[in-house]
């Protein structure tokens, strides 16, 4: 942990240089937007990359936070700053309220699966009826910019704001891999029924790791609502962000520390790739994603930080 | 008896579409509950049929009821290929990867659906789609009462085709038993991708009885293919009866969720159904077999 602290420190520090490098807004948007996503996929890795559960609903931790901040600002009259712990510990709790049944009656694989999908689409009907979260017309924080209401009126504000959180997700991975935790977590993973004959009490690791996922989750899904200030039921609950954390954990690397943030950013490139090659076309960009991900299952199952990996080590091996 | 009430259409109502979930959950059960291929990609699937349909209509005026043996060619075709050539390949024999693969197929074929067709709902329209029958005083239409006869035929087909035919063993027992299926001498991966191409013919099938009664739009496969999981799920993994019953089950809930608690809270029901049935009976209603 000691040796990779300063590897962490040292992308940290690259990341927030970049808007004391690059003048141009734009690239500094995407930057953001990629280290966005990158924490989406930080939070799906935790769960399905060490845990090895495959959520295919982590919208519902995303929309959790997403609209906990909106309320607590709307209905309730509270800070932005105020509402980030809210919505970070009602990501978690929700975690928690999943995964006690989910896991207590050993749901797993496919089934695990399909359970949070329905989670999410149940919280996405919810989202969608009751006029406190406003129903099917969304919600609409007011746009008060200043950093006091954790709307920045520089780029770089939100650039550096979801760079905190995504070196959260960053430490909270490291400590996964070098933590007596992270190494219980890892094997209920590899094998459930001999980590429990070992006195791993793998409900309450697969608990805690739901949880801390869905704390990250929320984070995104509260940083989101405060840089485009508005939410509605499928963009908190829908299928979309559910399959942009697991994508990005997937074609960076399932497992690794920091596959996520490598898979975020190639995907973003991707996406600005095409856009260029093609015109705007969300659609055509989607299913372009389908490819990749069918791809990467079928050819790269590590990802590009396992490709990376395997280069670096044919490469000491040739010296 | 009951034509007074708002109960009785609302039952009919449920009754002809649980008819219409069976014919889409029958092809998943032959593919997820007997094989274990989890197919994310069904609602989708299910979705392009329905363009096919309605493009032999719209193109040669081909009625969707005279449609079904084309379409039964067609998905089959597209099934044996998709689990031969790039579901089985590509996920390495792995569960969680079956289940992305079939989430890229999903995305793809849902996206390409937006590009080519754009969002918008279409629907479509027969001289006797307006007809109704009479059902001890509430109307049916006349697609939602063939809807009914369809899925029992179609589950008495499968259900024969499996009991009875040498397929339908060689099915069973590649299920049952991977290895001693090989060791007999069955071809297991093409077992596996003819299962996959008749779960699709009756999506085909599905497809053509659900043009005349619904719409289509590139996003419907979705509001379907939670549902289809969920009939496949309550009815009992690999039962045909299951699925029948399962499927009805799902679509009286869903009815009398609409008419109690509203509209938009119809679909709520059965989620809860399918959390809890995981949760508790994971074996389903007519499911025997751990």
């Amino acid at each position: 942990m000691r040796r990779e602290l300063p590897a962490l420190l040292a992308f940290g520090a690259a990341m927030a240089a970049i808007p004391l490098i690059v003048s141009s807004e734009y690239l500094m948007t995407l930057a953001t937007l990629a280290l966005y996503s990158a924490l989406l996929g930080i939070s799906w890795n935790i769960l399905g990359g060490f845990g090895g559960q495959y959520s295919f609903g982590h919208a519902v931790f995303f929309g959790t936070g997403a609209y906990v901040n909106a309320v607590a600002q709307v209905r309730f009259g509270l800070s932005a700053w105020a509402a980030l712990p809210l919505a970070v510990c009602g990501g978690a709790l929700v975690g928690v309220l999943i995964g006690a049944p989910v896991f207590r009656y050993g749901l797993r694989g496919s089934y695990f699966a399909l359970v949070t999908l329905a989670f999410a689409e149940v919280f996405r009907v919810l989202a969608n009826t009751f006029d406190f979260t406003g129903a099917g017309v969304g919600m609409m924080i007011q746009l008060k910019p200043g950093a006091g209401q954790f709307q920045f009126t520089d780029p770089s504000g939100f650039l550096w704001a979801v760079l905190v959180m995504v070196m959260v997700g960053l430490l909270a991975s490291l400590w996964l891999r070098h933590s007596r935790f992270g190494a219980q977590l890892v094997a209920v993973r590899e094998n459930e029924d001999a980590a429990r004959a070992l006195g791993v009490d793998a409900f309450r690791v697969k608990l805690g790791a739901i949880a801390l996922s869905g704390a990250l989750m929320a984070a995104g899904g509260f940083f989101y609502m405060q840089k485009f200030n508005y939410i509605d039921p499928p963009l908190g609950f829908g299928a979309s962000v559910s399959v942009e954390a697991l994508l990005v954990a997937i074609v960076g690397g399932i497992g690794s520390v920091y596959g996520p943030v490598v898979g975020a950013f190639a995907l973003e490139a991707l996406g600005q790739l095409t856009t260029a090659l093609i015109g705007k076309d969300p659609a055509l960009s989607v299913a372009l994603y389908g490819v990749i991900l069918i791809l990467m299952v079928a050819f790269m199952p590590s990802g590009l930080a396992g490709l990376g990996e395997k280069l670096l080590r044919r490469g000491e091996r040739g010296r | 008896m009951f034509a007074d009430s708002i109960l009785w259409p609302a039952l009919l109502n449920g009754l002809t579409m649980g008819s219409v979930y069976v014919l889409i959950a029958l092809g998943l059960t032959l593919i997820y509950g007997v094989l274990h291929i989890i197919n994310f990609a069904h609602g989708s699937l299910l979705m392009l049929a329905m363009y096919l349909v309605l493009m032999l209509f719209q193109g040669a005026g081909v009625d969707p009821y005279a449609a079904i043996p084309l379409l039964v060619l067609a998905m089959f075709a597209l099934g044996y290929g998709l689990q031969r050539f790039v579901i089985s390949r590509a996920s390495h024999a792995r569960d969680e990867n079956i289940l992305l693969v079939t989430l890229g197929l999903s995305l793809v074929i849902e996206n390409l659906a937006i590009h080519f067709f754009h969002s918008d709902p279409r629907s479509l329209e027969t001289a006797y789609s307006i007809n109704t029958v009479d059902v001890l005083g509430a109307h049916v239409s006349v697609p939602r009462a063939l809807a009914v006869a369809g899925a029992l035929v179609c589950g008495a087909a499968l259900w024969y085709l499996m009991a009875r035919t040498d397929l339908g063993r060689a099915i069973r027992a590649v299920a049952k038993e991977r290895q001693g299926a090989m060791a007999v001498g069955i071809d297991v991966r093409h077992i596996f991708a003819m299962s996959f191409g008749i779960g699709l013919a009756c999506v085909g099938v599905a497809a053509c009885f659900l043009l005349p009664m619904y719409y289509v739009s590139p996003h419907v496969g979705n509001s379907f293919v939670l549902v289809a999981f969920t009939v496949v799920v309550l009815g009992g993994m690999g039962s045909f009866a299951g699925s029948i019953i399962g499927g009805i089950i799902v679509g009286l809930v869903e009815s009398l969720c609409g008419l109690y608690l509203g509209e938009s809270l119809s679909q709520i029901g059965v989620f809860v159904i399918f959390i809890a049935i995981l949760l508790f009976r994971p074996l389903g209603l007519l499911g025997h077999r751990a």
